[in-house]
Protein backbone atom coordinates (compact mmCIF):
# COMPACT_ATOMS: atom_id res chain seq x y z
CA UNK A 1 0.00 0.00 0.00
CA UNK A 2 1.36 3.39 -0.97
CA UNK A 3 1.56 5.75 1.95
CA UNK A 4 3.38 8.76 3.30
CA UNK A 5 4.87 9.28 6.71
CA UNK A 6 2.90 11.71 8.77
CA UNK A 7 3.59 13.12 12.21
CA UNK A 8 0.96 14.29 14.66
CA UNK A 9 2.62 17.57 15.72
CA UNK A 10 0.61 17.76 18.95
CA UNK A 11 1.73 14.34 20.11
CA UNK A 12 5.32 14.65 18.89
CA UNK A 13 7.74 15.52 21.68
CA UNK A 14 10.76 15.93 19.46
CA UNK A 15 12.66 12.85 20.57
CA UNK A 16 14.20 12.50 17.15
CA UNK A 17 14.33 8.71 17.43
CA UNK A 18 12.55 8.50 14.08
CA UNK A 19 15.21 10.57 12.33
CA UNK A 20 17.96 8.37 13.71
CA UNK A 21 16.25 5.26 12.40
CA UNK A 22 15.24 6.65 9.03
CA UNK A 23 17.58 9.46 7.99
CA UNK A 24 16.63 8.82 4.34
CA UNK A 25 13.16 10.31 4.93
CA UNK A 26 13.35 12.18 8.25
CA UNK A 27 15.61 15.03 9.31
CA UNK A 28 15.33 17.16 12.44
CA UNK A 29 14.96 20.93 12.55
CA UNK A 30 16.96 23.24 14.78
CA UNK A 31 14.52 22.64 17.65
CA UNK A 32 14.65 18.87 17.41
CA UNK A 33 11.36 18.28 15.62
CA UNK A 34 11.11 15.98 12.62
CA UNK A 35 11.10 17.24 9.04
CA UNK A 36 9.44 14.54 7.02
CA UNK A 37 9.79 13.85 3.33
CA UNK A 38 6.23 14.36 2.04
CA UNK A 39 6.62 11.99 -0.91
CA UNK A 40 5.24 8.43 -0.84
CA UNK A 41 7.52 6.04 1.01
CA UNK A 42 9.47 4.13 -1.64
CA UNK A 43 9.12 0.37 -1.51
CA UNK A 44 12.73 -0.16 -0.44
CA UNK A 45 12.20 1.98 2.66
CA UNK A 46 8.84 0.60 3.74
CA UNK A 47 10.29 -1.69 6.38
CA UNK A 48 12.41 1.10 7.78
CA UNK A 49 9.38 3.39 7.84
CA UNK A 50 7.38 0.84 9.79
CA UNK A 51 10.27 0.46 12.25
CA UNK A 52 10.40 4.22 12.82
CA UNK A 53 6.65 4.27 13.40
CA UNK A 54 6.80 1.62 16.06
CA UNK A 55 9.88 3.15 17.71
CA UNK A 56 8.28 6.54 18.25
CA UNK A 57 7.76 6.77 22.04
CA UNK A 58 4.94 9.32 21.62
CA UNK A 59 2.98 7.25 19.09
CA UNK A 60 3.11 10.38 16.97
CA UNK A 61 4.25 8.88 13.71
CA UNK A 62 2.22 6.85 11.26
CA UNK A 63 1.97 5.90 7.65
CA UNK A 64 -1.04 7.60 6.13
CA UNK A 65 -2.89 6.61 3.01
CA UNK A 66 -2.18 9.21 0.36
CA UNK A 67 -5.65 10.71 0.05
CA UNK A 68 -6.13 11.59 3.72
CA UNK A 69 -6.58 15.28 4.48
CA UNK A 70 -3.55 16.74 6.19
CA UNK A 71 -4.89 19.29 8.60
CA UNK A 72 -7.91 21.14 9.80
CA UNK A 73 -8.81 24.66 8.67
CA UNK B 1 -23.57 46.69 -3.74
CA UNK B 2 -21.82 48.47 -0.90
CA UNK B 3 -24.05 49.03 2.10
CA UNK B 4 -22.85 50.27 5.46
CA UNK B 5 -24.53 48.46 8.33
CA UNK B 6 -25.74 50.79 11.00
CA UNK B 7 -24.50 49.71 14.40
CA UNK B 8 -27.42 51.47 16.07
CA UNK B 9 -30.02 49.41 14.20
CA UNK B 10 -32.47 47.88 16.64
CA UNK B 11 -32.57 44.08 16.39
CA UNK B 12 -35.48 42.83 14.37
CA UNK B 13 -37.95 40.90 16.53
CA UNK B 14 -39.42 37.63 15.36
CA UNK B 15 -42.67 39.19 14.14
CA UNK B 16 -40.90 41.82 12.04
CA UNK B 17 -38.42 39.23 10.78
CA UNK B 18 -41.14 36.84 9.64
CA UNK B 19 -43.19 39.53 8.00
CA UNK B 20 -40.14 40.79 6.12
CA UNK B 21 -38.75 37.41 5.03
CA UNK B 22 -41.69 35.01 5.38
CA UNK B 23 -41.83 31.77 7.37
CA UNK B 24 -38.76 29.61 7.85
CA UNK B 25 -38.86 27.46 4.70
CA UNK B 26 -38.37 24.01 6.19
CA UNK B 27 -38.30 21.37 3.46
CA UNK B 28 -39.60 18.51 5.55
CA UNK B 29 -36.77 16.27 4.36
CA UNK B 30 -33.01 16.11 4.64
CA UNK B 31 -30.72 17.01 1.75
CA UNK B 32 -33.21 18.85 -0.46
CA UNK B 33 -31.63 22.23 0.28
CA UNK B 34 -28.19 21.02 -0.77
CA UNK B 35 -28.66 21.24 -4.57
CA UNK B 36 -29.91 24.81 -4.16
CA UNK B 37 -26.81 25.68 -2.17
CA UNK B 38 -24.66 24.10 -4.85
CA UNK B 39 -26.41 26.12 -7.57
CA UNK B 40 -26.01 29.29 -5.53
CA UNK B 41 -22.24 28.87 -5.24
CA UNK B 42 -22.27 29.91 -1.56
CA UNK B 43 -18.91 29.49 0.15
CA UNK B 44 -18.03 29.76 3.84
CA UNK B 45 -17.63 33.28 5.20
CA UNK B 46 -15.52 32.25 8.20
CA UNK B 47 -12.27 32.65 6.27
CA UNK B 48 -11.57 29.61 4.13
CA UNK B 49 -14.33 30.03 1.51
CA UNK B 50 -15.03 26.31 1.34
CA UNK B 51 -18.11 25.38 -0.77
CA UNK B 52 -21.00 25.11 1.68
CA UNK B 53 -22.92 22.42 -0.20
CA UNK B 54 -19.97 20.04 0.02
CA UNK B 55 -19.79 20.27 3.79
CA UNK B 56 -23.52 19.79 4.17
CA UNK B 57 -23.46 16.82 1.80
CA UNK B 58 -20.63 15.22 3.78
CA UNK B 59 -22.52 15.47 7.08
CA UNK B 60 -25.82 14.39 5.47
CA UNK B 61 -24.04 11.35 4.03
CA UNK B 62 -22.13 10.42 7.18
CA UNK B 63 -23.44 7.51 9.23
CA UNK B 64 -24.76 8.13 12.70
CA UNK B 65 -27.99 8.42 14.60
CA UNK B 66 -26.67 11.54 16.32
CA UNK B 67 -25.56 14.52 14.19
CA UNK B 68 -24.67 18.04 15.18
CA UNK B 69 -25.02 21.47 13.55
CA UNK B 70 -23.05 24.43 14.90
CA UNK B 71 -23.24 28.14 14.15
CA UNK B 72 -19.74 29.52 14.66
CA UNK B 73 -20.05 33.05 16.01
CA UNK B 74 -16.73 33.00 17.86
CA UNK B 75 -15.24 35.70 15.66
CA UNK B 76 -11.91 35.20 17.36
CA UNK B 77 -10.02 37.43 14.93
CA UNK B 78 -9.69 40.64 16.97
CA UNK B 79 -10.07 42.92 13.94
CA UNK B 80 -13.30 41.32 12.74
CA UNK B 81 -16.62 42.64 14.01
CA UNK B 82 -19.09 41.46 11.40
CA UNK B 83 -20.48 38.34 13.07
CA UNK B 84 -21.00 40.17 16.34
CA UNK B 85 -22.95 42.90 14.55
CA UNK B 86 -24.93 40.42 12.45
CA UNK B 87 -25.92 38.42 15.52
CA UNK B 88 -26.93 41.63 17.26
CA UNK B 89 -29.06 43.21 14.53
CA UNK B 90 -30.33 40.15 12.63
CA UNK B 91 -30.20 37.23 15.07
CA UNK B 92 -33.19 35.52 13.46
CA UNK B 93 -31.49 35.26 10.09
CA UNK B 94 -28.58 33.34 11.62
CA UNK B 95 -30.89 31.19 13.74
CA UNK B 96 -33.08 30.39 10.68
CA UNK B 97 -29.92 29.34 8.86
CA UNK B 98 -28.87 27.11 11.73
CA UNK B 99 -32.25 25.33 11.80
CA UNK B 100 -32.36 24.94 8.02
CA UNK B 101 -28.80 23.63 7.83
CA UNK B 102 -29.59 21.26 10.70
CA UNK B 103 -32.62 19.96 8.82
CA UNK B 104 -30.64 19.55 5.62
CA UNK B 105 -27.98 17.37 7.26
CA UNK B 106 -30.41 15.53 9.56
CA UNK B 107 -28.90 17.00 12.71
CA UNK B 108 -30.29 16.01 16.09
CA UNK B 109 -28.53 18.82 18.00
CA UNK B 110 -27.99 22.51 17.31
CA UNK B 111 -25.36 24.75 18.90
CA UNK B 112 -24.45 28.40 18.85
CA UNK B 113 -20.83 29.25 19.71
CA UNK B 114 -20.34 32.87 20.72
CA UNK B 115 -17.41 35.15 21.33
CA UNK B 116 -18.83 36.70 24.47
CA UNK B 117 -21.62 35.93 26.88
CA UNK B 118 -24.85 35.89 24.85
CA UNK B 119 -26.29 39.39 24.46
CA UNK B 120 -29.91 40.18 25.29
CA UNK B 121 -30.77 40.24 21.56
CA UNK B 122 -29.83 36.60 21.10
CA UNK B 123 -31.50 35.44 24.29
CA UNK B 124 -34.67 37.29 23.38
CA UNK B 125 -34.60 35.90 19.85
CA UNK B 126 -34.25 32.33 21.11
CA UNK B 127 -37.03 32.80 23.65
CA UNK B 128 -39.36 34.20 20.97
CA UNK B 129 -38.65 31.29 18.67
CA UNK B 130 -39.25 28.73 21.38
CA UNK B 131 -42.49 30.42 22.44
CA UNK B 132 -43.79 30.45 18.86
CA UNK B 133 -42.56 26.99 17.97
CA UNK B 134 -40.34 28.23 15.13
CA UNK B 135 -37.30 26.15 16.03
CA UNK B 136 -37.32 22.42 15.37
CA UNK B 137 -34.22 21.88 17.53
CA UNK B 138 -33.39 23.60 20.80
CA UNK B 139 -30.19 25.64 20.57
CA UNK B 140 -27.40 25.24 23.11
CA UNK B 141 -25.17 28.27 23.61
CA UNK B 142 -21.48 27.93 24.45
CA UNK B 143 -19.11 30.83 25.02
CA UNK B 144 -15.70 30.84 23.35
CA UNK B 145 -12.68 32.03 25.34
CA UNK B 146 -11.24 35.29 23.95
CA UNK B 147 -8.38 33.54 22.15
CA UNK B 148 -7.40 33.80 18.50
CA UNK B 149 -7.66 30.07 17.97
CA UNK B 150 -10.96 29.59 19.77
CA UNK B 151 -12.99 29.80 16.55
CA UNK B 152 -10.95 27.19 14.70
CA UNK B 153 -13.28 24.28 14.14
CA UNK B 154 -11.50 21.53 16.07
CA UNK B 155 -10.95 23.97 18.97
CA UNK B 156 -14.68 24.69 18.81
CA UNK B 157 -15.47 20.98 18.97
CA UNK B 158 -13.20 20.56 22.00
CA UNK B 159 -14.83 23.51 23.75
CA UNK B 160 -18.36 22.33 23.00
CA UNK B 161 -17.36 18.98 24.47
CA UNK B 162 -16.47 20.71 27.75
CA UNK B 163 -12.71 20.87 27.21
CA UNK B 164 -10.32 23.71 26.45
CA UNK B 165 -10.69 25.48 23.08
CA UNK B 166 -7.52 23.94 21.66
CA UNK B 167 -7.15 22.67 18.09
CA UNK B 168 -6.92 18.93 17.56
CA UNK B 169 -4.92 16.99 15.04
CA UNK B 170 -6.97 15.63 12.16
CA UNK B 171 -7.96 13.34 10.45
CA UNK B 172 -10.79 12.46 10.57
CA UNK B 173 -12.72 15.52 9.51
CA UNK B 174 -15.34 16.86 11.91
CA UNK B 175 -17.96 16.16 9.25
CA UNK B 176 -17.25 12.50 9.91
CA UNK B 177 -16.32 12.58 13.58
CA UNK B 178 -16.91 15.82 15.46
CA UNK B 179 -18.64 16.58 18.75
CA UNK B 180 -18.67 13.45 20.89
CA UNK B 181 -17.78 11.47 17.77
CA UNK B 182 -20.95 12.56 15.92
CA UNK B 183 -20.77 13.90 12.35
CA UNK B 184 -20.72 17.66 12.81
CA UNK B 185 -21.46 20.63 10.57
CA UNK B 186 -19.64 23.84 11.53
CA UNK B 187 -20.60 26.97 9.61
CA UNK B 188 -19.78 30.58 10.23
CA UNK B 189 -22.67 32.72 11.48
CA UNK B 190 -22.70 34.88 8.35
CA UNK B 191 -22.66 31.79 6.12
CA UNK B 192 -25.85 30.61 7.82
CA UNK B 193 -27.54 33.98 7.27
CA UNK B 194 -26.82 33.68 3.52
CA UNK B 195 -28.09 30.09 3.63
CA UNK B 196 -31.38 31.25 5.19
CA UNK B 197 -31.87 33.75 2.36
CA UNK B 198 -30.97 31.24 -0.37
CA UNK B 199 -33.48 28.80 1.14
CA UNK B 200 -36.17 31.48 0.71
CA UNK B 201 -35.24 33.25 -2.50
CA UNK B 202 -33.24 30.66 -4.40
CA UNK B 203 -29.86 30.51 -6.11
CA UNK B 204 -30.69 32.98 -8.88
CA UNK B 205 -31.52 35.68 -6.42
CA UNK B 206 -28.20 35.03 -4.63
CA UNK B 207 -26.25 35.21 -7.87
CA UNK B 208 -27.66 38.62 -8.79
CA UNK B 209 -24.61 40.18 -7.14
CA UNK B 210 -20.99 39.04 -7.04
CA UNK B 211 -19.04 37.49 -9.88
CA UNK B 212 -20.16 34.38 -11.82
CA UNK B 213 -17.36 32.35 -10.20
CA UNK B 214 -17.78 33.88 -6.74
CA UNK B 215 -21.39 34.91 -6.36
CA UNK B 216 -23.13 36.82 -3.60
CA UNK B 217 -22.17 39.40 -1.05
CA UNK B 218 -20.00 39.32 2.04
CA UNK B 219 -19.66 41.29 5.23
CA UNK B 220 -16.46 43.25 5.64
CA UNK B 221 -14.91 45.12 8.55
CA UNK B 222 -13.21 48.25 7.25
CA UNK B 223 -10.37 50.23 8.82
CA UNK B 224 -9.32 53.53 7.28
CA UNK B 225 -7.46 56.59 8.48
CA UNK B 226 -9.44 58.89 10.73
CA UNK B 227 -12.80 57.15 10.35
CA UNK B 228 -14.30 54.76 12.81
CA UNK B 229 -14.48 51.08 12.05
CA UNK B 230 -17.32 50.26 9.69
CA UNK B 231 -19.08 47.05 8.75
CA UNK B 232 -20.21 46.97 5.12
CA UNK B 233 -22.09 44.36 3.16
CA UNK B 234 -20.46 44.40 -0.27
CA UNK B 235 -20.77 42.44 -3.49
CA UNK B 236 -17.91 40.02 -4.01
CA UNK B 237 -15.78 41.52 -6.76
CA UNK B 238 -16.11 45.11 -5.53
CA UNK B 239 -12.97 47.17 -6.27
CA UNK B 240 -10.88 47.45 -3.11
CA UNK B 241 -10.29 51.12 -3.70
CA UNK B 242 -14.04 51.73 -3.52
CA UNK B 243 -13.87 50.29 0.00
CA UNK B 244 -10.52 51.49 1.26
CA UNK B 245 -9.55 54.49 -0.86
CA UNK B 246 -6.11 54.64 -2.42
CA UNK B 247 -5.28 58.29 -2.00
CA UNK B 248 -1.99 59.51 -0.54
CA UNK B 249 -3.32 58.94 2.99
CA UNK B 250 -3.02 55.14 2.52
CA UNK B 251 0.43 53.55 2.25
CA UNK B 252 -0.56 49.87 2.04
CA UNK B 253 -3.66 47.68 2.33
CA UNK B 254 -4.19 44.68 4.56
CA UNK B 255 -6.62 42.11 3.19
CA UNK B 256 -7.91 39.09 5.11
CA UNK B 257 -6.99 40.10 8.64
CA UNK B 258 -4.08 38.87 10.75
CA UNK B 259 -3.70 35.67 8.78
CA UNK B 260 -3.99 37.82 5.66
CA UNK B 261 -1.75 39.70 3.29
CA UNK B 262 -0.31 43.19 3.05
CA UNK B 263 -0.71 44.64 -0.44
CA UNK B 264 1.56 47.35 -1.87
CA UNK B 265 0.20 50.63 -3.18
CA UNK B 266 -0.16 51.78 -5.86
CA UNK B 267 0.59 48.36 -7.43
CA UNK B 268 -2.51 46.73 -5.92
CA UNK B 269 -4.92 49.54 -6.64
CA UNK B 270 -6.83 47.70 -9.40
CA UNK B 271 -7.57 44.60 -7.31
CA UNK B 272 -11.11 43.53 -6.50
CA UNK B 273 -12.50 41.70 -3.48
CA UNK B 274 -12.54 38.14 -4.81
CA UNK B 275 -10.16 35.20 -4.89
CA UNK B 276 -9.47 35.36 -8.61
CA UNK B 277 -8.15 38.90 -8.37
CA UNK B 278 -6.45 38.74 -4.97
CA UNK B 279 -4.70 35.49 -5.83
CA UNK B 280 -2.47 37.39 -8.26
CA UNK B 281 -0.90 38.98 -5.16
CA UNK B 282 -1.02 35.80 -3.08
CA UNK B 283 -3.93 37.18 -1.06
CA UNK B 284 -7.51 36.11 -0.25
CA UNK B 285 -10.59 37.85 1.19
CA UNK B 286 -10.53 35.72 4.39
CA UNK B 287 -13.27 36.78 6.79
CA UNK B 288 -13.49 40.25 5.24
CA UNK B 289 -11.14 42.32 7.41
CA UNK B 290 -9.82 45.12 5.18
CA UNK B 291 -7.54 47.93 6.29
CA UNK B 292 -5.80 50.89 4.69
CA UNK B 293 -2.67 51.63 6.70
CA UNK B 294 -2.41 55.41 7.11
CA UNK B 295 0.68 57.04 5.62
CA UNK B 296 1.83 58.32 9.01
CA UNK B 297 2.19 54.84 10.61
CA UNK B 298 4.99 52.30 10.49
CA UNK B 299 3.97 49.09 8.73
CA UNK B 300 6.84 47.25 10.39
CA UNK B 301 5.80 48.35 13.85
CA UNK B 302 2.22 47.29 13.14
CA UNK B 303 3.35 43.93 11.81
CA UNK B 304 5.68 43.33 14.76
CA UNK B 305 2.97 44.21 17.27
CA UNK B 306 0.41 41.92 15.65
CA UNK B 307 2.87 39.07 15.16
CA UNK B 308 3.83 39.27 18.83
CA UNK B 309 0.15 38.84 19.62
CA UNK B 310 -0.17 35.92 17.16
CA UNK B 311 2.87 34.20 18.68
CA UNK B 312 1.43 34.56 22.16
CA UNK B 313 -1.79 33.05 20.82
CA UNK B 314 -0.09 29.86 19.68
CA UNK B 315 -1.68 27.02 21.56
CA UNK B 316 1.86 25.82 22.23
CA UNK B 317 0.96 22.26 21.34
CA UNK B 318 3.18 21.77 18.31
CA UNK B 319 6.96 22.09 18.47
CA UNK B 320 7.56 24.19 15.34
CA UNK B 321 4.76 26.65 16.17
CA UNK B 322 5.79 26.92 19.83
CA UNK B 323 9.45 27.50 18.95
CA UNK B 324 9.13 29.36 15.69
CA UNK B 325 6.43 31.99 16.16
CA UNK B 326 8.00 33.74 19.18
CA UNK B 327 11.37 33.88 17.38
CA UNK B 328 9.71 35.32 14.27
CA UNK B 329 7.93 37.91 16.39
CA UNK B 330 11.13 38.87 18.22
CA UNK B 331 13.03 39.26 14.94
CA UNK B 332 10.30 41.52 13.54
CA UNK B 333 10.41 43.61 16.70
CA UNK B 334 14.15 44.05 16.18
CA UNK B 335 13.60 45.06 12.56
CA UNK B 336 10.97 47.59 13.57
CA UNK B 337 13.19 48.99 16.30
CA UNK B 338 16.17 49.33 13.96
CA UNK B 339 18.11 46.81 16.07
CA UNK B 340 18.32 44.08 13.44
CA UNK B 341 21.60 42.72 12.16
CA UNK B 342 22.52 40.92 8.95
CA UNK B 343 21.36 37.62 10.38
CA UNK B 344 17.87 38.80 11.30
CA UNK B 345 16.32 38.65 7.84
CA UNK B 346 17.90 35.31 7.04
CA UNK B 347 16.56 33.95 10.33
CA UNK B 348 13.09 35.25 9.53
CA UNK B 349 13.13 33.52 6.17
CA UNK B 350 14.39 30.24 7.61
CA UNK B 351 11.96 30.17 10.57
CA UNK B 352 9.06 31.08 8.28
CA UNK B 353 9.89 28.06 6.15
CA UNK B 354 10.30 25.84 9.20
CA UNK B 355 6.89 26.52 10.74
CA UNK B 356 4.85 26.41 7.53
CA UNK B 357 2.68 23.33 7.16
CA UNK B 358 3.98 21.81 10.40
CA UNK B 359 1.24 22.64 12.89
CA UNK B 360 -1.93 20.75 13.72
CA UNK B 361 -3.83 23.82 12.61
CA UNK B 362 -3.42 26.63 10.10
CA UNK B 363 -2.11 29.18 12.63
CA UNK B 364 1.59 29.04 11.72
CA UNK B 365 0.81 29.14 7.98
CA UNK B 366 -1.51 32.09 8.35
CA UNK B 367 0.98 33.95 10.52
CA UNK B 368 3.78 33.37 8.03
CA UNK B 369 1.64 34.55 5.16
CA UNK B 370 1.07 37.82 7.02
CA UNK B 371 4.76 38.20 7.96
CA UNK B 372 6.13 37.40 4.50
CA UNK B 373 3.80 39.89 2.85
CA UNK B 374 5.04 42.55 5.29
CA UNK B 375 8.67 41.78 4.50
CA UNK B 376 7.90 42.30 0.82
CA UNK B 377 5.61 45.32 1.00
CA UNK B 378 7.64 47.15 3.64
CA UNK B 379 11.06 46.24 2.22
CA UNK B 380 12.00 49.91 1.65
CA UNK B 381 11.07 50.58 5.28
CA UNK B 382 13.30 47.73 6.44
CA UNK B 383 16.27 49.31 4.68
CA UNK B 384 15.43 52.67 6.19
CA UNK B 385 15.15 51.16 9.67
CA UNK B 386 18.55 49.53 9.20
CA UNK B 387 19.94 53.05 8.83
CA UNK B 388 18.18 54.09 12.01
CA UNK B 389 15.33 55.94 10.30
CA UNK B 390 11.56 55.49 10.16
CA UNK B 391 9.14 57.33 7.90
CA UNK B 392 6.26 57.19 10.38
CA UNK B 393 5.33 60.32 12.28
CA UNK B 394 2.83 58.62 14.57
CA UNK B 395 3.49 55.74 16.93
CA UNK B 396 -0.14 55.29 17.75
CA UNK B 397 -1.22 51.68 17.04
CA UNK B 398 -3.66 51.46 14.13
CA UNK B 399 -5.00 47.90 13.99
CA UNK B 400 -6.87 46.62 17.04
CA UNK B 401 -5.68 43.97 19.50
CA UNK B 402 -7.46 42.68 22.61
CA UNK B 403 -6.69 44.75 25.71
CA UNK B 404 -5.88 41.85 27.89
CA UNK B 405 -2.91 39.60 27.24
CA UNK B 406 -3.53 35.90 27.87
CA UNK B 407 -2.26 34.93 31.28
CA UNK B 408 -2.79 31.29 32.11
CA UNK B 409 -3.91 27.87 30.98
CA UNK B 410 -7.36 28.75 32.30
CA UNK B 411 -7.75 31.22 29.45
CA UNK B 412 -8.54 28.44 27.02
CA UNK B 413 -11.82 27.62 28.75
C1 LIG C 1 -6.94 30.21 13.75
C2 LIG C 1 -8.31 30.09 13.19
C3 LIG C 1 -9.36 30.81 13.76
C4 LIG C 1 -10.66 30.71 13.25
N1 LIG C 1 -11.65 31.46 13.83
C5 LIG C 1 -12.90 31.40 13.30
C6 LIG C 1 -13.97 32.18 13.87
O1 LIG C 1 -13.75 32.90 14.85
N2 LIG C 1 -15.19 32.10 13.32
C7 LIG C 1 -15.45 31.29 12.23
O2 LIG C 1 -16.58 31.22 11.78
N3 LIG C 1 -14.46 30.54 11.68
C8 LIG C 1 -13.21 30.58 12.19
N4 LIG C 1 -12.22 29.81 11.64
C9 LIG C 1 -12.59 28.89 10.53
C10 LIG C 1 -13.20 27.61 11.10
O3 LIG C 1 -12.15 26.68 11.35
C11 LIG C 1 -14.16 26.97 10.13
O4 LIG C 1 -13.50 26.77 8.92
C12 LIG C 1 -15.41 27.80 9.86
O5 LIG C 1 -16.09 28.12 11.05
C13 LIG C 1 -16.34 27.05 8.93
O6 LIG C 1 -17.42 27.86 8.57
P1 LIG C 1 -17.60 28.42 7.09
O7 LIG C 1 -17.26 27.31 6.14
O8 LIG C 1 -19.04 28.79 7.04
O9 LIG C 1 -16.70 29.58 6.94
C14 LIG C 1 -10.92 29.88 12.14
C15 LIG C 1 -9.87 29.16 11.58
C16 LIG C 1 -8.58 29.27 12.07
C17 LIG C 1 -7.48 28.49 11.42
S1 LIG D 1 10.22 9.76 17.35
FE1 LIG D 1 8.10 10.44 17.52
S2 LIG D 1 8.11 11.99 19.12
FE2 LIG D 1 10.23 11.68 18.46
S3 LIG D 1 10.56 13.22 16.89
FE3 LIG D 1 9.95 11.37 15.83
S4 LIG D 1 7.75 11.60 15.67
FE4 LIG D 1 8.36 13.08 17.19
S1 LIG E 1 -0.09 24.79 15.06
FE1 LIG E 1 0.28 26.17 16.76
S2 LIG E 1 -1.68 27.05 17.19
FE2 LIG E 1 -2.10 25.28 15.90
S3 LIG E 1 -2.47 23.59 17.35
FE3 LIG E 1 -0.30 23.57 16.91
S4 LIG E 1 0.66 24.84 18.50
FE4 LIG E 1 -1.54 25.25 18.50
Amino acid sequence: MAGTLRVNPIACTGHGVCAELLPELIAVDEWGYPLIDPRPVPGALERGARRAVSACPALALRIARIEEPARSG
Amino acid sequence: MNTALNEETAPEDLQAHLSRYGAVPYRGRTSTLIPDLEASGLTGRGGAAFPVHRKLAAVARAKGTRKVAVANGAESEPASRKDELLLRIAPHLVLDGLQLAAEAVGATEAHLYLHAAPGPQILRALAERTAQGVDRLPVTITQAPPRFLAGQETALINRLGGGPALPAFQPPRVSERGLGGAPTLVQNAETLAHLALIARYGPRWFRAVGTPEEPGSMLTTLYRARVRTEIHEVAIGTPLRALLGDGPQAQAWLVGGYHGTWLPLPQARELTLDHASLRTFGAAPGAGVLAALPADRCGLAETARITTYLAAESAGQCGPCLNGLPRIAAALTELAAGRANLQTRANLERWSGLVTGRGACHHPDGTVRFVRSALKVFAPEIDRHARGQCAATSREPFLPLPDRAPASEQDWI
